[in-house]
């Protein structure tokens, strides 16, 4: 089980657009590197990420071997109105990864 | 009254000679917003894995470290400020680290963590987090007086083939450049820390045997006492100065 961490406000005003930051740990190996052997390390990837707002897709992102180990997401959406946020993770070697946060909106 | 306004100025002019700084007045902003922020702070995953290890019971005792210590945010705060220290049971001076496997291995009768492991690095983020803010207090009975002293000879010796000390680079050239990157002072105030470099947490004798591989020294191995006695003397020499951990380094 692959640690993350979703940081978002619990509470909004309707409309008002909300900062969502996202942080997992994952080692993203690039596949290029050299192991302790010499031989490269496996490639070992998240591949997609994405955020649905009460089941529609607000947020999506592919990642590549580029990205930093321990991947951290910022972006924003609108609140539009109560429920559940998900953030989920797709990687390599079958990872797979979710996480949910609710939002109460008001006004 | 005249005396004491010189002493006034005595203290004041002591104080004004503090002159050590922290590594992260030698980080760009936004490593420093990064450490600062801890929702950004890539550290915090390694916390939420030690916090969650706190409380997880483990080996034949069944216990858990709160079973024993209760809730951390109490029982551990200024915990990690007092380490490396002698330690009764172990009859010599131990790293935090060490000491949490004095406690697996002995109360929880639990397998000791490896050195640099996820779990390990993890309670010692944790750990070291509720002491974050108070100044380091290294303690002062004799044996950890002593593994300083030795550690403080460490630090002045020449090793490797390029013969440095850790004080040639970080007392007399901190501040100047080692090609492009900034000399530290060298004040281990902020381990575990998150190195970008290393794309993940590591300890600060992960990065003493960092710098001695960099002279082309014989580096020892994780948990050696020549590594301690380093750390005991890291702690002396940055006594009073805030605790950072869990930092990010570059």
């Amino acid at each position: 089980m692959a640690r993350a961490l979703v940081h978002m406000p619990a509470n909004a005003r309707k409309g008002e657009i909300i900062e969502i930051r996202a942080l997992i740990a994952h080692p993203m190996e690039t596949g290029y590197r050299p192991g302790a052997d010499g031989r490269p390390l496996p490639q070992d990837l998240i591949r997609q990420f994405s955020c649905s707002y009460n089941g529609e897709r607000v947020f999506a992102a592919e990642l590549h071997p580029a990205v930093s180990a321990n991947p951290y997401i910022v972006f924003y959406t609108i609140a539009t109105e109560s429920g559940t946020l998900e953030f989920s993770w797709q990687g390599d070697k079958g990872f797979a990864q979710t996480e949910r946060m609710p939002i109460t909106v008001s006004g | 009254m005249r005396a004491a306004l010189l002493m006034l100025v005595f203290c004041l002019a002591a104080q004004a000679q503090d002159l050590r700084k922290s590594g992260t007045e030698y980080m760009s902003e936004s490593t420093r917003a990064m450490q600062r922020d801890d929702m950004q702070n890539p550290a915090m995953l390694w916390v939420a894995g030690g916090e969650t290890l706190w409380n997880t019971k483990a080996g034949k005792s069944g216990k858990s470290c709160a079973s024993c210590h209760g809730d951390a945010k109490q029982a551990m705060r200024g915990a990690a400020a007092r380490y490396p220290a002698f330690d009764k049971g172990a009859g010599r001076v131990l790293n935090l680290g060490q000491r949490i496997n004095q406690c697996r291995t002995g109360a929880q009768q639990a397998p000791a963590f490896r050195h640099e492991s996820e779990e390990l690095l993890g309670l010692e983020a944790y750990i070291a987090l509720q002491s974050r803010g108070m100044p380091l207090a290294p303690p002062a009975d004799a044996q950890t007086r002593a593994s300083a002293a030795r550690g403080e000879k460490l630090f002045n010796a020449r090793i490797g083939q390029l013969n440095l000390s850790c004080a040639h680079c970080h007392n007399d050239n901190a501040g100047k450049s080692l090609a492009g990157a900034p000399i530290p002072q060298g004040h281990a105030a902020a381990y575990p820390i998150y190195r970008l470099e290393w794309q993940g947490m590591g300890s600060l004798q992960r990065r003493l045997r960092n710098c001695m591989s960099g002279v082309r020294a014989e580096v020892p191995p994780l948990g050696a006492q020549d590594l301690v006695d380093l750390e005991s003397w890291l702690a002396l020499r940055a006594q009073g100065m805030p605790l950072e951990s869990p930092g990010v380094r570059p």
